[in-house]
């Protein structure tokens, strides 16, 4: 019997893969709560204003869109720890996985609030509607029914990119798995169940969005 | 009543109406025609305020529409407009269309809202089509559901701005024979319109509009039937063959 620094995989590790998915789950709810939230805003400012103040934010938006996650989220923990406030990986992870998905729901959420024809507004302005009832009851049903599907690319891309977070410490499904594969040298077993469950997370979503899809159809 | 009193507007270089006067008395059918281009429609948008102007006085019932003191959307409370597109709501039901104004700006219950919405649109002919959504529907059904719509908020005036220019040409009898309705029930109105025959018939004064100004002003008898000024007549004789 020789002895190994290695251990199998076993079913004790199904709680420590848990976490994992649990904490995967987690980081890519808050961030897409908050990147919708923010987004929407974001989006509905520039829907709504002149083309400077499109330019400046547009250009906010482009550093967020362009800088790829993973140097987004180096650069920040390491620059707020340099500064002298280091962040929690899940709280830096969280701040910097917010604001890239904000860039890209202010896309979304953009094109919807001007996906509805001009002259409906004004046919619902006609009627007596304020600016804000119009918003209310006609742009934003309309405009969101029409950006439902992009919105749900974006967070399902969320899902899989929460991934990065795994680079400034933060224990989600990658990272766990990659601790797992040191300790068991059984990467080909771990990578497998692990892409599975992505999977397992993201196919429902989506399948769920094909079906709010054909029921909110215009 | 409505008085129009010297109105500019322009929108930037183009000056497109050129002092226009104009007074629509209650109970009356004013049809304002001309070639396109010639500024009918941008006075009903200035009339509704959709539109600024830069010169003269809108008074509707003794509301100045431009004044700054002015609550817009109160006033377009009275004036109910019907445009070329018919702009149905396609996310909300025939019924919950003419039903969303009276809960949302007058306040109505629900249930009230949807009595009016149901005896507005049962008067256009729509009655049994509460529950469809407007895409399933014609384009003369939706223009009929716009015009219900419009009603809903019991306006004291109506703006119906080429309200059948945009549809096939079998379906425009349905729409006027709406209009007729109205003015039969009393309504006081404004239709820009191409359908001379139309304005001819339902209208207690005709203004011919060309180039921002009204060339001529007049019963359908003195516009239609017997215009003065040449510009009317060459128009007329364009548009009648």
């Amino acid at each position: 019997m020789g002895f190994s620094l290695f251990t199998p995989l076993s079913w004790n590790d199904t709680g420590f893969i848990l976490t994992g998915v649990l904490n995967t789950i987690y980081i890519s709810v808050v961030a897409i709560v908050i990147g919708t939230i923010l987004g929407a805003i974001v989006g509905f400012v520039r829907a709504e204003s002149n083309k400077w103040v499109n330019m400046l934010l547009g250009s906010v938006l482009d550093i967020l869109r362009s800088v790829p996650l993973i140097i987004q989220l180096i650069l920040f923990t390491t620059y707020v720890g340099v500064i002298g406030y280091p962040l929690e990986p899940f709280v830096a992870g969280s701040i910097i996985l917010s604001l890239y998905t904000m860039a890209f729901m202010s896309e979304v959420f953009r094109g919807g609030f001007e996906s509805v024809p001009k002259p409906m507004q004004v046919a619902a302005r006609s009627l007596g509607m304020s600016y804000w009832q119009t918003l209310r009851y006609v742009r934003l049903h309309i405009g969101l029914r029409a950006v439902f599907t992009s919105w749900l690319g974006v967070a399902l891309s969320v899902i899989k990119d929460s991934a990065l977070v795994s680079v400034i410490g933060y224990m989600e499904l990658l990272r766990t798995s990659e601790q797992l594969i040191s300790r068991t040298q059984q990467p080909l077993e771990i990578l497998i169940g692990v892409g599975i469950f992505y999977f397992i997370i993201s196919y429902p979503l989506s399948l769920y969005g094909k079906h709010v899809e054909r029921k909110m159809a215009l | 009543m409505i008085q129009i009193q010297g109105v500019h507007k322009s929108f930037g270089d183009l000056e497109v109406l050129k002092g226009i006067d104009l007074e629509v008395n209650k109970g009356e059918v004013v049809s304002v025609i001309g070639g396109s281009g010639s500024g009918k429609s941008t006075l009903l948008y200035c009339i509704n305020a959709i539109e600024k102007i830069q010169q003269g006085k809108i008074i509707v019932d003794d509301i100045d529409v431009h004044a700054k003191s002015t609550n817009q959307d109160l006033l377009r409370q009275k004036l109910g407009m019907v445009f070329q597109q018919w702009n149905s709501f396609p996310h909300l039901t025939v019924l919950e269309n003419a039903a969303l104004a009276p809960q949302v700006v007058l306040k109505k219950s629900r249930e009230e809202a949807i009595e009016i919405a149901k005896k507005e649109l049962t008067h256009v002919g729509l009655g049994d089509k509460f529950d469809q959504y407007p895409k399933r529907m014609s384009g003369g059904q939706q223009q009929r559901l716009a015009i219900a719509r419009a009603l809903a908020m019991k306006p004291d005036y109506m703006l119906f701005d080429e309200v059948t220019s945009a549809l096939d040409p079998e379906l425009v009898g349905e729409v006027l024979d709406t209009l007729r309705m109205l003015r039969d029930d009393g309504m006081t109105m404004i239709t820009v319109t191409h359908e001379i025959a139309f304005a001819r018939e339902v209208s207690d004064k005709v203004a011919f509009f060309h180039k921002g100004v009204i060339e001529e002003l007049g019963t359908p008898q003195q516009v239609i039937e017997n215009p003065q000024k040449e510009r009317t007549q060459q128009f007329l004789s364009k548009v009648l063959h």
